[in-house]
């Protein structure tokens, strides 16, 4: 599959999934490759699993300000601080959005399971996931709140048809 | 007739959202039920009249399709009007939530009036 359609998927994807869960009519930034994460400072980040005959990840992270400002809008309630509200919210966008990625990408690649999100919040520490697959990076915007969509998506070689095929890419957290 | 409602999701965001969505409906709701996953889901079901289920798929433990199949294989509850809100948006899996006896079907991310349509398409007597 071409980079330019998984590109143009995940960039529709997050458009769609803004604007109707959220009413935001985001801007999305030049897409870039990024060999490796680079150390967050202080961030809400949502992962998610992709596993069939493509193996992939999924990344949303945001400062706690616009996590803050997505869980609000999503559930209508003002939300000043993260807690079990606001990292809900934020698996649930990452669920979205890499779901309707996901349901896109199986018209080409065939039947992919999707893994249930995992959210994370905290300062210095780096996210990676097992491979050597570079991540493609799309910066997004929403006013002066700015977010960070990442993907990787690769070929799975050891794939056989099977309830463990299905399986999510083991992800690594490293503490600094 | 009052309805007992039943939302079923892994997301405590989904289902806050559903909860708001259908205050927001004129449909005579009596009590709104939520559980996390379709274990949760089917003791509920065990212990009060749900009328209709508003259930996602993905979720740990018993899934949605999951939850279907146990609805539909028993004689009390397999005519429970269940509406399947997810992310799963391939043909492919809305035809087996169909096969399995889903009345509608709705993707995410969704629109209020989305879901209102729909809950009000399968609580519609059939002619």
């Amino acid at each position: 599959m071409e980079q330019e359609q998984i590109v143009g998927i995940v960039r529709r994807a997050a458009k769609d999934v803004f604007g109707t869960m959220l009413g935001l009519d985001i801007e999305l930034g030049e897409s870039f490759k990024e060999k490796a994460s680079p150390q967050e400072s202080q961030k809400v980040v949502a992962l998610i699993g992709l596993a069939g005959q493509w193996i992939g990840t999924g990344v949303i992270g945001c400062k706690p300000e616009f996590a803050c400002r997505i869980a609000s809008l999503m559930l209508m309630t003002e939300y000043q601080a993260v807690n079990e509200d606001v990292l809900d919210a934020m698996a649930e966008m990452a669920n979205m959005i890499f779901g309707s990625v996901k349901t896109e990408l199986e018209e080409s690649l065939g039947a992919l399971g999707l893994s249930i999100p995992t959210v994370i919040f905290g300062r210095n520490f780096a996210t990676r996931s097992v491979g050597q697959q570079a991540w493609t990076v799309f910066p997004l915007k929403a006013g002066s709140d700015e977010m960070e969509l990442k993907f990787c998506l690769m070929p799975n070689r050891d794939f056989q048809m099977s309830p463990r095929s299905l399986r999510a890419q083991p992800m690594v957290l490293d503490h600094a | 007739m009052d309805l007992n409602v039943l939302i079923v999701d892994d997301s405590a965001a989904i289902r806050k959202i559903l909860v708001r969505v259908l205050s927001q409906t004129d449909l005579p709701i009596k009590q709104v039920h939520e559980a996390s996953d379709g274990c949760e889901a089917m003791k509920i079901v065990e212990a009060n009249d749900v009328s209709l289920i508003l259930s996602d798929i993905n979720m740990p433990n018993v899934d949605g399709l999951e939850l279907l199949t146990q609805l539909r294989a028993s004689a009390k509850w397999k005519d429970l009007s269940v509406v399947m809100i997810t992310t799963e948006g391939s043909q492919a899996k809305v035809l087996e939530a169909v096969a399995l006896g889903a009345k509608g079907y709705v993707r995410k991310p969704f629109t209020a009036e989305q879901i209102k349509e729909k809950v009000l398409a399968c609580l519609k007597p059939a002619a």
